[in-house]
This record gives structure tokens, C-alpha cells and sequence, in this order.
């Protein structure tokens, strides 16, 4: 028997936008998936512990406050600092496209912006787990 | 953490309280890996030391709540807290969505505090399949007291009370009247009642249902030993606190010292290892009556043959001491 995978949906800081990421919850739930909800307004610290004890494999943080260029680094320095490099960390929200291409080059591995339909997400993040294979 | 590691070295990391190396542990107990179980079984070895306790009640009774209050209290005496919190997986897709940590935000920021969330997969009773074998980790990791909090049950999913030292069983002002309180099921295997929400008005009736309740088991020759004592408790002014955890103080001190806790101790032991059993039982069967399954069940619904025939037809032929 293999384990579902295992998804930490995050709302990190001053924002208290959660009805997409409450869709977002209901589709992975759909899809077969284990979703661990924190709840809002959250610190990046608190998002890394609980991803860390969840052992998820997807860190997926929504961001509808435009502080994802402070959020993001220290999610990304809070994982290394507890030796976690297996996790899957994604985006998701309303970011230009020039921040999509900084965070991703800083260690995000993928930002799905507001408009993405529920089968792109499901289909991201199945991939993206097939492709780091098993831990 | 490096991929692939084995779980060998996880559990030395494990062991010196590196929360990733638990974490994986328990991942690796809810898939069921093969690679794990020398592992778990040091875990197990080393385990024992920790307060179990088991919290039950209906959705909505303010159990996660609870969790989140007591284990706030527990903490300012220094003890560290363990929490595996059990929610429901879809009937349907197998998904789950796991909110306790919402109720359970102001202990995340805490070194001494681990909480770990366990969809119910198929299991029954009111528990995560690998829910013992992550209280193993947490109490051979050296938490003080590792807490099991159930999905919200209904009436018979009394599980905990075969796996766990101490039981709360929590209930909600306005749900039902007296004679929800005396019969069979949940209620009965509390080792402590908790009446949640006690800022409310019409607490007070819950309180005095429940109490008649066990006094009236009492009058018809309850004979046992511990007398479950009735804790009215508020997490919104913090009423109750104090005795609740006096109670579990008494109640872990009798489950050590008196033969009530040795046989519980004992009875706990045969669980796991009968529910064990049942697993790879269960799990053997799947993976053999594969072929077989298509074909008996097209002749039991044309009605040509009875559910007990189809039954003996499956397992006809089936070798369960096979290797799952």
C-alpha cells in the first residue's frame, strides 16, 4: 500500500483571501490527495514547522497580499535550515510575471497565478511528485 | 532531508529529536513499508514511558479545541506534548482534508509540541491505520504525554479505549437529552467526561445528565475501581483546566500502580497485535482474490448463488500465509 499524497495548503500573513484556497483543498480532497489545511495568517516559520512534521510532499503556499518576494525566501531559508530538501514548494495567487520568474528561479518549483483551472493544478502537482520519485 | 535514507538512521535522528526524521518515520508506517518495520519495532522497544491519552466525541464537540487548550496548560508545567490528530478520508476518492491545525495554530511555534495530522483510510473505529505506530515514535522520541485525537465519532467507534491509558470523552452542551447519556457506546469508555463549552447556559444539564448517568451505573453494581469524574471546561475563559489535568495526573498514577492498569497494559498489547494481524490478514486477501473477484461477483448478483457460497468460492484456494 503507497500513501496519498500528501499536500500543506498555507495562508501565510496580513491576508484573509481563503475562498481559493479552500477550492483549491476541495479539488486535491477530489483528486485522491491528503490536504492539510493551517489555516490564515500564518508566519513563514510556523508554515515551514507544520510542513516539516506533516512530512507533505507539496509545500503549496496561496498569496493574494503581494508579499510573496518577503514570504517565499524565508519559507525557502526555514526548509534548508532544518536540512529539507525533498519538498516540493509551490505558489499560488495573483504575483507579476517578472516575480514569477525570480521566485522560481530562487527555488520555488512552480506558481500557478489565479486563473488556473483545477485539472492544471492536480495534473502540476501529480508530475511534480512523480518526477522527485520516492523518499 | 536526503532522499531514500534508511530508517535505520532515521531512527537514531529520530531519537535525538529531529522532528524530519520522526515525520518520515511516521510516512513510512502509513505506507505500510516493509523497509521500515525493524525500525518501528525499536521504536516500539523504547516506548512505554509516554501519558497516552485518547480524545473522543461527536463533530463539533470542541475536541481539537480542547487538544489545543490542554496542551497549552501542559506545556507551562514544562512536559513535552505529542498530537496525532485523525480526521476522515472520502468514501469516494480516498482524498481527505485535514483541518486540526487551524484550532491548533498557537502551538505550532513551539520546539516541545509535535503534531501530526492522519487521514482514516479506510479504518474503522475512529483511528488513523498507522496511528500506534506514530504515538511509537513520539513516545520513544521522549514526549511526556502523546495525545490521539479521534474523528469526530458517532455512538460505537470506542477504538481508543483499546489503545490508549487514559480516555476523554468529550460532549457538547444541546446535543440530546438523558437518555442519550445512558445508553450503550461512547460513554462508556471514558475514563474522564469532559463537558466542553461551559460558557454556555444550558452546560449545566449536560453536567448533571452525565453525573445521574454514572451514578445510576453505581446503583446497579458498577463495580469498578476508577469512577469517571465529570469536567465542565471552557477553552474561551479557560475553566477546568486545572482539574482536568489533576485528573489525568490521578488517573495515569492508578493505570501505573494498580492491577486496573496492568491489565490495560496487557489488553493494550493484545489490540495492536490482533489489529495487526487483521491488517495482513486484509491485505493478503486483497492482493490474492484479485482474479477471482470479477467472476464470483457476476454469479452472486445474477443471483445464482448465495453471498455465503460466494464468500466460501473466494476463499477457496486463497494461501494467507503468503507474503503481502
Amino acid at each position: 500500500m503507497s500513501n496519498n499524497i500528501r499536500v500543506l495548503l498555507a495562508k501565510v500573513g496580513l491576508d484573509g483571501h481563503d475562498r481559493g484556497v479552500k477550492i483549491v483543498a476541495r479539488c486535491l480532497r477530489d483528486a485522491g490527495m491528503d490536504v492539510v489545511y493551517t489555516g490564515l495568517h500564518r508566519s513563514p516559520e510556523e508554515v515551514v514547522a507544520a510542513a516539516v512534521q506533516e512530512d507533505v510532499d507539496v509545500l503549496a503556499v496561496s498569496i493574494l497580499s503581494g508579499a510573496h518576494m518577503t514570504v517565499f525566501p524565508k519559507i525557502i531559508a526555514g526548509l534548508k535550515a532544518r536540512g529539507v530538501d525533498d519538498m516540493i514548494l509551490m505558489g499560488g495567487g495573483v504575483m507579476p510575471d517578472e516575480d514569477v520568474a525570480a521566485l522560481k528561479a530562487m527555488g520555488v518549483h512552480e506558481i500557478l497565478l489565479q486563473d488556473t483551472p483545477p485539472n492544471k493544478i492536480i495534473e502540476t502537482i501529480e508530475r511534480l511528485v512523480a518526477d522527485r520519485g520516492e523518499r | 532531508m536526503a532522499k531514500q535514507i534508511p530508517s535505520d538512521s532515521l531512527v537514531v535522528r529520530a531519537l535525538a529529536g529531529d522532528n524530519a526524521a520522526m515525520a518520515r518515520l511516521m510516512s513510512r508506517a502509513e505506507a505500510g513499508s516493509a523497509e521500515c518495520r525493524p525500525a518501528l519495532a525499536q521504536l516500539y522497544a523504547k516506548a512505554g514511558r509516554a501519558h497516552v491519552i485518547g480524545i473522543t466525541g461527536v463533530p463539533g464537540s470542541g475536541k481539537s479545541t480542547l487538544v489545543s487548550t490542554l496542551t497549552l496548560k501542559l506545556r507551562t508545567g514544562g512536559k513535552r506534548v505529542g498530537i496525532i490528530a485523525v480526521d476522515p478520508s472520502s468514501p469516494y476518492s480516498g482524498g481527505s482534508i485535514m483541518g486540526d491545525r487551524i484550532r491548533m495554530s498557537e502551538l505550532v511555534n513551539d520546539e516541545g509540541i509535535f503534531i501530526r495530522s492522519m487521514a482514516t483510510r479506510g479504518a474503522q473505529g475512529g483511528m488513523a491505520r498507522a496511528s500506534l505506530e506514530a504515538v511509537d515514535v513520539l513516545d520513544a522520541a521522549g514526549f511526556d504525554y502523546v495525545i490521539v485525537e479521534t474523528v469526530g465519532v458517532g455512538q460505537a467507534e470506542v477504538e481508543i479505549a483499546r489503545a490508549a491509558q487514559t480516555v476523554i470523552v468529550v460532549s457538547a452542551p444541546g446535543l440530546g437529552d438523558d437518555i442519550q447519556a445512558i445508553k450503550a457506546g461512547i460513554l462508556e469508555i471514558a475514563d474522564i467526561h469532559v463537558v466542553s463549552k461551559c460558557d454556555r447556559s444550558d452546560a449545566n444539564r449536560t453536567v448533571s445528565d452525565l453525573k445521574s448517568m454514572l451514578t445510576m451505573g453505581m446503583a446497579v453494581g458498577d463495580d469498578r475501581l476508577w469512577r469517571a469524574p465529570v469536567v465542565p471546561t471552557s477553552s474561551v475563559n479557560g475553566q477546568g483546566f486545572e482539574q482536568l489535568i489533576e485528573c489525568l495526573g490521578r488517573h495515569g498514577h492508578f493505570m501505573r500502580s494498580s492491577e486496573t492498569g496492568q491489565i490495560r497494559v496487557r489488553k493494550i498489547a493484545e489490540f495492536r497485535m490482533l489489529k495487526t494481524a487483521e491488517d495482513l490478514l486484509r491485505q493478503r486477501f486483497t492482493n490474492a482474490r484479485r482474479g477471482a473477484l470479477a467472476a464470483v461477483s457476476e454469479q452472486l448478483a445474477g443471483r445464482r448463488i448465495s453471498p455465503y457460497q460466494a464468500a466460501e468460492q473466494l476463499l477457496d484456494g486463497i494461501n494467507l500465509k503468503g507474503t503481502p
